[in-house]
């Protein structure tokens, strides 16, 4: 795991850590409630995508996003786990994203 | 508005006994065929293609790559170039990524927002998948699910779940079971199941009787 | 606003996985092959087709089945895009029933 993948546009670097946004905005989100606010580190960079967001409304998707696969601990995201080093991982779109303080 | 050939391949209803929505893909279906927005042959092909495509294609993927280190270090670094060598069609999924289980991780796949699986290499998913059930508990209770399939794993070993929300589409490959040493691809394609390339279950140590 | 009711991850409550499946009736057969085939042709997206199903009506979307859901949604995106009308469809339904028979 962690391929790079080249993305001359993505501001976050394997093993970056980060938090995803927590905001509730109406439309079609891709970025799973329980995972808003919770915060992990980059796993692997997939590379640029058309915004689902957009192209959910018809309208063309552009600019692509940078995708990225973002690993978070168990314990992080519920508060427990069952196994203690089991992980949770998601595909999360740059802009859902913020350096972790 | 006669049946069409792919009527021909399901279960049958006698159609008046049908739900409402159930009922109208035929209307909707006469309508677009009427205005032109699709032909017979439009819809005839997407039922070939998805009869052709089954968990036997993701098995022999994992089969060849047990045998063979240097074509499973291709699936992983080229999944869809691997799937092509094997005459696989993968170039449906826009990327694809495969994850490799050892003794000390398992990975389980699931889709918490609808129900997005790697249907090119594997078919159509099976019921439970898509179920309420499988995709509340799959990201917070890993390991209840994989108990249910009768998986049971040391503390030791790390789950790593995917909740594939984008365009990624994740294939697990499972561990080649011990005891399998000798056996040919075709043998051990038999104990790749569908459900160990979602990843809740291992792969079978012996073919069921 | 709040969580979307497709937004199931985590959720309390579920239930054992029910792990027996059943054969797919003509009618989901077709939905599947009607929804690849509009893809297929560009006319639709499959962000459109979920974003159809988020925004259905909660109650609804938890009592259809799978792919009762993707046909609601077939329906929506076509009469949004000025594809078809719901007239059309409930005429041409209507027309049909007629030949079926009824119950």
């Amino acid at each position: 795991m962690g391929r790079a993948v080249s993305s001359p546009a993505g501001k976050f670097k394997l093993g970056d850590r980060v938090t995803v946004k927590f905001e509730d905005r109406p439309g079609h989100i891709r970025t799973p409630w329980y995972i808003r606010g919770k915060t992990g580190w980059i796993e692997r960079i997939h590379g640029d995508f058309l915004n689902p967001e957009s192209l959910a409304y018809g309208r063309d998707g552009l600019p692509k996003r940078t995708l990225y696969l973002v690993a978070f601990n168990q314990a992080d995201v519920w508060g427990r786990s069952a196994g203690p080093s089991d992980k949770v991982l998601v595909d999360i779109y740059e802009h859902w994203l913020d350096p972790a303080r | 508005m006669s049946d069409t050939p792919a009527e021909a391949h399901g279960h049958e209803h006698p159609k008046h006994e049908l739900s409402h929505y159930a009922k109208r893909i035929y209307a909707i279906r006469d309508l677009l065929l009427e205005k032109g927005v699709l032909t017979e042959k439009d819809i005839q092909c997407q039922v070939e293609y998805q009869e052709a495509r089954s968990p036997a294609n993701g098995s022999r993927l994992v089969a060849r790559s047990w045998v063979d280190p240097a074509f499973k270090a291709r699936l992983i670094a080229e999944p869809k170039a691997a799937c092509a060598e094997m005459g696989i069609d993968a170039t449906a999924i826009n990327e694809f990524v495969v994850l490799e289980n050892t003794e000390t991780v398992r990975h389980m796949v699931v889709c918490t927002l609808c129900s997005c699986y790697p249907r090119p290499i594997l078919g159509r998913p099976p019921d439970w998948y898509k179920s309420f059930n499988y995709r509340q508990r799959a990201v917070v209770d890993p390991r209840g699910v994989m108990r249910e399939f009768g998986l049971n794993l040391a503390d030791d070993v790390e789950v790593r779940v995917h909740d594939s929300t984008a365009d990624i589409r994740y294939l697990v490959l499972p561990l080649r079971p011990k005891g399998t040493e000798g056996r040919g691809e075709v043998e051990l394609a038999k104990l790749v199941t569908r459900d160990s390339m979602i990843g809740v279950m291992d792969a079978l140590s012996a073919v069921p009787e | 606003m709040s969580r979307g009711h497709h937004d199931v991850g985590g959720l309390p409550d579920a239930g054992a996985i029910e792990q027996s499946e059943h054969q797919l009736s003509d009618w989901e057969i077709l939905a599947d092959a009607v929804n690849q085939a509009l893809g297929a042709r560009g006319i639709k997206r499959t962000d459109e087709m979920r974003r159809a199903r988020e925004e259905m009506d909660s109650e609804t979307y938890r009592d259809m089945t799978y792919y009762e859901r993707w046909i609601a949604s077939i329906e929506t995106i076509l009469i949004e895009k000025k594809i078809l009308t719901k007239d059309e469809i409930d005429r041409r339904l209507a027309e049909f029933e007629k030949e079926w028979g009824e119950p």
